[in-house]
């Protein structure tokens, strides 16, 4: 494909200080049961081309599914023409420097192919799965979901990039509802889609899987009887899968540099962070450490160079508390004068680059679950994410999860049903006054990060341990 | 992108040539999704990005002895390029279909009255459409998106149903911002662009904005009386679509409706939801071909008198389809007005917030129907019917059985056609025609 591309950008004759090319094909498998019945078994195959023209200081984009010479050729003067039509209007001079020259090729870790299991053995697994998570008749629906990826992606430029990266990704789900009257409860496998990792099939086939999907199952029903979370102000401990929408909300989001910009303020909003923030701000507590880590093996959004062939590498966002730079591409960095990440991603081959997370990471601490459960006197602890709000600025949030479970003189006691909690950004982090160790350190990952004009949905990861806050607002459900 | 009727061409040849291929005991569906559109985002008056897209999806199904298999493709329009993928994509649905475990509620296409519908309009050529738009808005911080082109559904299938749904349409979706960072919304939308009528609109936005130049007030977490503008009531419709007038979520406790559906609670009698096709906005028809009723009561005056009811759903739990959608999400969603005429809704608000816009909706507790959100955009602290001054946001955790039952006042006389501005994967056609609302004793939390 390398050399197919390069052929076609030689071709190129529009007198353009820059043209890349950027070829994606991706190709999905997605199987899927309710209550033991097939709901979903296809398979999509998505591919095509971006072509981005670098002119009078503007990028223009024209995006094609099709690699005909004649399509691509027509697409490089559309990009060159829209480029040309926004030179008047450009917000800002472009150089080539944000789109550096890059060469490489990075094969993210598998052990198992996608097809090392059959259609048939995968269905067999969601049914059987089906048939565990219920475990009783008031268990009123059972999920399970399987999707695996292959996905490709090839970048060569007019000033010699030429790079290629080959993803294998796989994003599994289930999960049980259980109904009593009007009592309605949904359990699932850390929050939908959450499992979703680089790798094959040895993310979903654990060691763990038909103990924990039973468990899964009982847990619905356990929360039927259960008590609901009281409304109080107290010590919150969040487990790693509700710490993963924690982290992406309230640090990811406002951390980038678009937003601060205000590309985004028309549709995903702006961000309370300014850009004198940047080596100043005291974000959290001192116990807050925050990564950019795209090099974890198996974590959902690992990579070795962004969409416009910056290198990426591990960074702290966030030191000792400390807010220390920002989630921004090459482009982002010299438009707002700060550090940055390599951090532009698009969706597919028919959306641009644009400031994206990728793996952002809360660093393990020194304390062990054991430790800081028994220094709590009263407390809620809180399992995977349910609901989720923030406003435009990434300043007053209320999330929601699954589970509850009541810490009363330093031991888990009764299980809470509809916990929830609110606050706003910078005094939950200050308040956070525990980091769980490396042992309780877990990654997770969506592939549901929707942002952009026109839309973009993304795929990131997120490793965290569990965490204690102090003095937030708790309250359970109903009206 | 080759030309419409060419890619007509193309996909009936497609389907024709599938007709062709199909063993005896086979069914197939075909679906497309395309588009030529043309994306240019803005930020402080200036063009942030720029681009084209040309794009097309063709999902084939293929059914045989109770079991089903998927493949999407992409769709170029040529012949020469398609038909291969396609055969591809036949044969390997083919292999997997006999391994798969049988479906009971598979549903099979049948035979549908077909249907062709064509809106061409009249759009700015791409190189012009900053030209149009920016030099209005110079003297204000603007950010957003025009969105404009040609959007394609079609359908058909093998027992000889053939849908094609193709219009040419655009939206402008912005915002204006003054230096705090207050600011006012605006939405255009249509098939022909009118210059005149995009500078009034945009001049109307900037005049707004003076109203936000006043400092914001902080309102204390509390229960408001509120007035919802049309372009929040449609969010908070919305939420109708995730996880409540779907047949398959009550029937499953999904649904924040099972409550009403129970008659454990109530709405109020003024409240009155259909699913209304006459604006032709969005394809009637679905993904088996089936082509939805023109209009469709779901709530009328406060009672649920339909769902969403697909044809899997219906065969699953003995129900009668209505063509709706397999997701049974509404489609094109109508609010039915009120009496509250425009120039007394400051009057009858009398001392309360008045919220242009909401953010960021998302079930608190939906068993409840409880919501959560932000207010966002032109929202104000209004006493005795005069706007006293924009406020700070605030967040509001509220059940629809309160705002749409025992506290809702009135709705508005008029109704706004709210556009649907979406683009994720391809832009999404339509709107939500909504009145305003009024409710007494709206919470606010945080």
């Amino acid at each position: 494909m390398i050399s197919e591309l390069s052929k076609l950008l030689d071709d190129v004759t529009v007198a353009a200080d820059w043209v890349g090319f950027r070829a994606v094909r991706e190709q999905r498998n997605i199987r899927s049961m309710r209550d033991a019945i097939p709901t979903q078994n296809g398979r999509s195959l998505s591919q095509g081309l971006m072509v981005e023209v670098l002119v009078r200081g503007q990028l223009g984009y024209a995006a094609v599914n099709r690699m005909d010479r004649e399509s691509v050729h027509q697409a490089v003067e559309n990009a060159y023409q829209q480029a040309i039509a926004s030179s008047e209007w450009g917000i800002h001079m472009l150089t080539p420097a944000v789109r550096p020259k890059v060469v490489g090729q990075f094969i993210a870790p598998s052990l198992h192919a996608p097809d090392a299991l059959s259609p048939a053995d995968v269905n067999d697994i969601l049914m059987r799965l089906c048939t565990t998570l219920k475990v009783s008749d008031q268990v009123v629906q059972t999920m399970a979901t399987a999707i695996t990826t292959s996905l490709e992606t090839w970048f060569v430029s007019s000033n010699g990039s030429q790079a290629h990266q080959h993803f294998r990704l796989i994003e599994t789900h289930y999960g049980a509802t259980a109904q009593d009257g009007a009592v309605v409860q949904q359990r699932s496998n850390n929050g939908f889609l959450a499992h979703a990792y680089q790798g094959g099939w040895e993310h979903f086939l654990t060691d763990d899987l038909w103990a924990r999907s039973l468990q899964v199952g009982e847990q619905a029903v356990e929360l039927l009887t259960a008590e609901d979370c009281p409304t109080e102000n107290t010590t919150l401990m969040l487990a790693p899968d509700q710490m993963m929408l924690q982290i992406h909300e309230s640090v990811g989001h406002p951390l980038e540099l678009d937003r601060i910009l205000g590309d985004e303020r028309n549709y995903a909003g702006g961000s309370f962070v300014q850009p004198t923030d940047f080596g100043q701000r005291q974000y959290g507590s001192e116990l807050m450490n925050i990564t950019f880590d795209p090099t974890v093996a198996g974590e959902f959004a690992s990579y070795q160079f962004d969409d416009t062939g910056a290198p990426a590498h591990r960074e702290y966002l966030i030191r000792n508390g400390r807010l220390e730079r920002g989630l921004g591409s090459l482009e982002s960095q010299e438009r707002l004068g700060v550090p940055g990440v390599a951090c532009a991603r698009a969706s597919s081959w028919n959306r641009p680059p644009i400031d994206r997370m990728a793996n952002i990471n809360l660093e393990p601490g020194s304390q062990s679950l054991a430790a800081m459960v028994s220094s709590i006197e009263r407390g809620v602890y809180m399992e995977t994410n349910r609901s989720w709000s923030i406003d435009d600025q990434r300043y007053k949030f209320q999330f929601g999860c699954e589970y509850g479970r009541l810490i009363e003189n330093g031991q888990f006691t009764k299980t809470l049903r509809n916990p929830n909690y609110r606050a706003t950004t910078p005094e939950f982090w200050h308040s956070l006054v525990q980091v769980g160790d490396r042992s309780t350190w877990q990654h997770y990952g969506t592939p549901f990060c929707g942002k952009g004009e026109p839309n973009q949905l993304i795929r990131v990861g997120h490793g965290s341990p569990v965490c204690v806050f102090a003095g937030i607002d708790v309250f359970g459900g109903g009206k | 992108m080759s030309a419409i009727a060419d890619l007509e061409t193309t996909f009936t040849q497609l389907v024709e040539w599938l007709r062709n291929a199909l063993f005896p005991t086979e069914q197939f569906t075909l679906e497309l999704m395309g588009e030529h559109s043309h994306f240019i985002r803005f930020n402080r008056a200036r063009v942030r990005q720029a681009g084209l897209v040309t794009d097309g999806q063709l999902t084939l199904t293929l059914m045989e002895q109770d079991r089903q298999s998927f493949c999407q493709i992409p769709f170029t329009g040529e012949w020469d390029l398609d038909l291969p993928v396609l055969k591809t994509a036949l044969e390997d649905v083919r292999d997997e279909l006999v391994y798969l475990p049988i479906d009971p509620y598979l549903v099979l296409p049948s035979l549908q009255e077909s249907s062709r519908d064509v809106h061409v309009g009249h759009l700015l050529i791409s190189e012009d459409v900053a030209d149009a738009i920016l030099p209005t808005v110079t003297d204000c911080d603007f950010a957003g998106l025009y969105a404009g082109g040609v959007s394609i559904r079609a359908y058909a299938d093998s027992c000889g149903t053939q849908h094609w749904f193709a219009t040419d349409s655009f939206t402008l979706d912005y915002s204006l911002f003054t230096d705090d960072g207050q600011a006012v919304k605006g939405t255009v939308a249509g098939s022909d662009w009118q210059q005149d009528k995009i500078i009034t609109k945009l001049t109307q936005s900037k005049q707004q904005l003076q109203r936000m130049a006043m400092p914001p007030r902080a309102i204390a977490p509390g229960q408001y009386r509120t007035y919802l503008a049309p372009a929040a009531v449609a969010d908070l419709i919305s939420m109708f679509s995730w996880g409540g007038i779907s047949e398959s979520a009550l029937q499953r406790g999904h649904s924040a409706l099972g409550l009403l559906q129970r008659g454990d609670r109530t709405l109020s009698p003024l409240f009155n939801l259909s699913e209304n096709f006459r604006q032709g906005l969005v394809p009637r028809f679905n993904s088996l071909g089936e082509t939805a009723p023109i209009e469709l009561p779901l709530i009328v005056k406060g009672q649920l008198v339909n769902t969403l009811v697909c044809s899997r759903t219906a065969k699953e739990y003995g129900k009668v389809a209505n063509g709706a959608s397999a997701s049974e999400q509404l489609r094109s969603p109508e609010v039915k007005p009120g009496s509250l005429l425009p120039d007394q809704i400051l009057a009858e608000l009398g001392t309360g917030l008045y919220l242009s816009n909401l953010h960021y909706l998302n079930w608190s507790d939906r068993p409840t129907g409880r919501i959560t959100g932000m207010t966002r955009y032109a929202c104000f602290w209004v006493e005795q019917g005069d706007i006293v001054a924009p406020i700070e946001n605030l967040r509001f955790d509220e059940s629809l059985y309160q705002c749409f039952g025992d506290r809702l006042v009135d709705l508005t006389h008029t109704q706004e056609v709210i556009p649907d501005v979406g683009s994720y994967d391809h832009r999404d056609l339509g709107g939500t025609l909504v009145p305003g609302v009024l409710v007494d004793g709206f919470t606010y939390t945080l």
